[in-house]
């Protein structure tokens, strides 16, 4: 029988703008088997955040609003986005739309610079974020991990940035160890968000090691062969990698040192 | 009048964008929309006005990642 994890304190919330959060896993809603695993995985994840987008549909469908209706009925706090869009124009028309119809300011903004890799175009981030932010959007871009784009984020008013692991969907983990790490290390007040590129939950932890706040990863749970159990699972990493951050993990060293006492050794 | 509504060309007898929503069956209250890519709020819908060959989007909440 698994332990239960306890090794953050009860009071270690996220605070995304104004909102005080107890988990920091944030899961996409798309790509699953069927609307009931969706449920249960949301609901396994422990997530109190959710991504959704919105999309075309034909005059007399209720696809939206059957989507709508199971996400309502989980009581989760939602993170429209605007993936897919690729202007400052599309994207922002796009946000706008999103806060009107899911009653939000928040967005998690993308701006698709790359189709192979799905990199976003981060002049065309900056320039939308300083409109949306502008407007009174709260804004959660998904950017690389530059150190001058999140500082010119910041700078439009973004409090929260969303850096990739790896190309979404890619389930490659953390591309850049070290230029997440300088990320992490130039802006310690700033709440930071892995998203994307997340495939094992082992890396979720190691995102979590770093020092990262939270992470958010939809294909690696919802295309498993048990998205249930694989939400459980990265439920499970992301409070252990919390909790090995906050407990201060030992440096790394070239060479062996001894564990078991070397005085009083026998023999010697 | 004739439309692009979400990608597809349309004939209509709406003339506003609160009637064409009505007359294609969505609920009002689900879709976000707008015209020429520029947003157009719920409480707008009534007084914009629809011009021939004028570029709607009609959208819903739907999965996200």
């Amino acid at each position: 029988m698994a332990a239960e994890l306890n090794a953050a304190p009860a009071d270690d919330r996220l605070h995304f703008y104004d909102v005080a959060l107890h988990s920091r896993l944030l899961v996409g809603t798309a790509l699953y088997p069927s609307p009931a695993i969706l449920a249960e995985a949301l609901s396994a994840s422990g997530a109190e955040v959710v991504t959704v987008s919105l999309r075309r549909e034909a005059g007399g469908g209720r696809a939206g609003e059957s989507f709508w209706g199971l996400i309502r009925a989980q009581n989760l706090r939602v993170l429209p986005n605007t993936a897919g869009c690729r202007t400052v124009k599309e994207a922002v028309a796009t946000a706008q739309m999103a806060r009107e119809l899911f009653a939000t300011p928040w967005i998690k903004l993308e701006v698709i610079g790359e189709e192979d890799t799905l990199q976003p175009d981060v002049f065309g981030l900056v320039e939308a974020a300083k409109i949306l932010c502008a407007e009174g959007f709260e804004v959660f871009p998904y950017m690389t991990e530059d150190l001058v784009v999140a500082e010119k984020l910041l700078d439009a008013g973004c409090r929260v940035l969303m850096p990739w692991g790896s190309p979404i969907g890619s389930g490659r983990g953390l591309n850049n160890l070290f230029g997440l790490r300088a990320l992490r290390a130039h802006f310690p007040g700033v709440p930071l968000v892995i998203d994307a590129g997340l495939g094992a939950p082992s890396q979720a932890a190691q995102a979590f090691e770093l020092g990262y706040d939270a992470v958010l990863l939809n294909t690696a749970i919802a295309r498993a062969g048990d998205p249930v159990a694989m939400a459980r699972a990265f439920k499970a990493a992301c409070e252990a990698g919390r909790g090995a951050f906050l407990a201060q993990t030992i440096e790394p060293r070239d060479m062996a040192a001894p564990s078991t006492p070397v005085l009083g050794k026998a023999f010697t | 009048m004739r439309l692009n509504v979400n990608g597809e060309p349309l004939e209509v007898r709406a003339r506003n964008l609160d009637a064409l929503i009505a007359e294609l069956d969505y609920p009002a209250e689900l879709v976000a929309t707008a015209v020429n890519e520029q947003f157009v709020r719920a409480k707008e819908r009534a007084a914009t006005a629809l011009d021939e060959h004028d570029r709607v989007e009609i959208l819903t909440p739907r999965q996200g990642g």
